[in-house]
């Protein structure tokens, strides 16, 4: 605005702060009065205001596509399912109960395995952070499975578990085991020795350390930890009921895989998603009910 | 702790009872046959250049020095309490929690409820640290040693970080909350004012060794103005080495700025953890 100004002193120019500056030389007729001050309009560089569900556009968009395609007949039914077809075989999955049985069966073991490698997961840290020669002899063995990937170990687990139940949550457990292990390990170290020392002058029991001083302490550590977990037993549940279920979401795929169903593969996915975003989000609710103490940049 | 042990009650006997305590760290001799003795009730302040091994006496007294070299007598009583130049209140409990922090027995939080409206923040109990400004997480501080009733009350520049404003507010509490609950005190500070204002005797440290005792002899209201009240403070002056002749009287070094010069082992062993 206020590139075009006439020979004429403009009238409006009260109304728009960002009138013309005194200083063109092509300005025939002299101001009568000062200019009001000019109003610098600098350009924006950041990304501007947030728009409201702006998250929901890409997906959003994305169901539109596979919409449009899917009606117009541009996506094979045997690639991929119409959205509307994928709801339905939901719905009969629903009813008959299909989907809840291996819903079920998905959960149970993601659970069980989530429990044991929680609990292993935090005992071996607390070994480790609290004697040194705990830490000697649990923290080596650790970092080295860190490199380890779970799956990888599968082939071992069957020779040793077979094709069972127990295989299964092992493997969940020796991937849930890790991430909460290094990162409670990371906050017990992390805990400021001005506050051990603070317990030793209240003469605080070695429990009442542990319980007021060292488990707070860590619990930052932990959740973040148990957040990587639940991540990590999702992925490795879907790998393991791939490979020889007769129960569980992942199986369920499989058997639609043999006989051609995207429909209810897409069933499987969405499902995985949601139980993905589900845990997440309630380790993140319990995160920050549990450190609401902490004041900082990303609570 | 060595021997913490419970002093005998025969006759008036020390608080506490030092004799030829040291301390190295690497071979180098932070207290050099140290001897100290404070009486039941007696307000002591321990004054001395940085690296003179103010803090490195109190730690040895409060039972958080495990390494200490060697001494004849180590006597302290069974009851300390630390108060520390950071309030150190524990993040994740609330200042009410902080103060119990360890108190046995079933009254421990009605005790903890009384020493907080003692120090003026009756209210708060349920206030996180963070919400708490310094002056009020050092009251705090102040409350969870309080409750305790200890015997021997430690205090490593307690008032440090603190703005002049609160450090003469404080002063006033301190010496209100002594007065009533009469524990022995050793207060290490690097301000010469505020031993003279609050001390019975003040204690001036130097390369690990007694260098002066003096007993604060001004008379009640404190006020720096007497003469009594300038002769003492020339006269510790003079033993921290300024020459408070020259010119204006100097201060006695800005505390905020020197402490972390200080030879406390603060970092010297790793954390346990």
């Amino acid at each position: 605005m206020s590139t075009e100004v006439s020979g004429r002193e403009v009238v409006e120019a009260e109304a728009k702060p960002a009138a013309p500056a005194p200083q063109r030389p092509q300005d025939a007729s002299p101001p009568r009065r000062p200019a009001p001050p000019r109003r610098r309009r600098g350009r924006r560089l950041g990304p501007g205001r947030p728009i409201p569900f702006a998250w929901g556009i890409g997906p959003l968009l994305l169901l539109a596509i596979w919409s449009v395609g899917s009606a117009a007949g541009w996506i094979d039914e045997r690639n991929l399912s119409a959205p509307w077809d994928v709801v339905s075989t939901a719905v009969e999955l629903i009813e008959d109960g299909r989907l809840q049985d291996h819903l079920w069966a998905s959960t149970e073991r993601a659970l069980s395995g989530l429990a044991f490698g929680v609990a292993a997961g935090l005992v071996l840290a607390l070994v480790a952070g609290l004697s040194r020669l705990g830490e000697g002899v649990i923290d080596g063995p650790v970092q080295i499975k860190r490199s380890i990937p779970s799956l990888a170990l599968i082939p071992l687990l069957i020779l040793w578990f077979g094709i069972g139940e127990s295989m299964k949550v092992i493997t969940i457990t020796l991937g849930v085991l890790v991430p909460v292990y290094i990162h409670t390990h990371n906050g017990l170290r992390g805990i400021d020795s001005r506050y051990v020392e603070l317990a030793e002058t209240l003469r605080l029991s070695r429990w009442g350390f542990l319980r007021h001083v060292v488990l707070p302490g860590a619990l930052p550590g932990f959740l973040l930890g148990l957040r990587f977990a639940v991540t990590s037993a999702w992925l490795s549940l879907v790998v393991v009921e791939q490979v020889n279920a007769t129960s569980g979401i992942g199986y369920m795929m499989e058997l639609a895989r043999t006989y051609g169903q995207t429909d209810v593969i897409l069933v499987g996915l969405v499902v995985y998603g949601l139980l993905g975003l589900l845990s997440d989000g309630l380790v993140r609710l319990a995160q920050r009910k549990a450190l609401s103490w902490r004041r900082t940049l990303a609570d | 702790m060595a021997t913490h042990s419970g002093g005998l009650t025969t006759a008036p006997a020390p608080a506490v009872r030092i004799t030829s305590l040291v301390r190295e760290f690497a071979g180098r001799r932070v207290l050099d046959e140290l001897d100290l003795s404070i009486a039941p009730d007696e307000f002591v302040a321990l004054i001395g250049r940085s690296g003179s091994g103010k803090s490195t006496l109190l730690r040895v007294l409060g039972g958080i020095d495990h390494e200490v070299t060697g001494y004849e007598e180590l006597t302290a009583p069974e009851n300390v309490s630390v108060v520390f130049q950071d309030a150190r209140l524990l993040p994740w409990k609330r200042v009410l929690d902080n103060v119990a922090l360890g108190l046995p027995g079933s009254d421990a939080e009605a005790r903890a409820r009384t020493a907080l409206a003692e120090v003026g923040l009756a209210g708060r109990e349920n206030a996180w640290p963070v919400e708490l400004s310094g002056g009020e997480q050092q009251r705090v501080a102040l409350a969870r040693s309080l409750v305790r009733d200890p015997e021997l009350l430690l205090a490593d520049e307690p008032f440090g970080a603190l703005d002049a404003l609160t450090r003469l507010r404080m002063h006033t509490l301190l010496k209100q909350l002594c007065a009533r609950h009469r524990p022995a005190v050793l207060l290490v500070t690097h301000d010469v004012d505020e031993a003279i204002a609050l001390a019975d005797r003040v204690v001036v440290l130097d390369h690990g060794r007694i260098a002066a005792d003096l007993r604060v002899d001004v008379p009640a209201p404190r006020s720096p103005g007497t003469a009594r009240y300038a002769a003492l403070r020339d006269e510790l002056l003079t033993l921290l080495g300024l020459d408070p002749t020259a010119g204006t009287v100097p201060e006695p070094a800005d505390p905020g700025a020197s402490q972390p010069t200080d030879t406390t082992p603060k970092n010297a062993k790793g954390s346990d953890l």
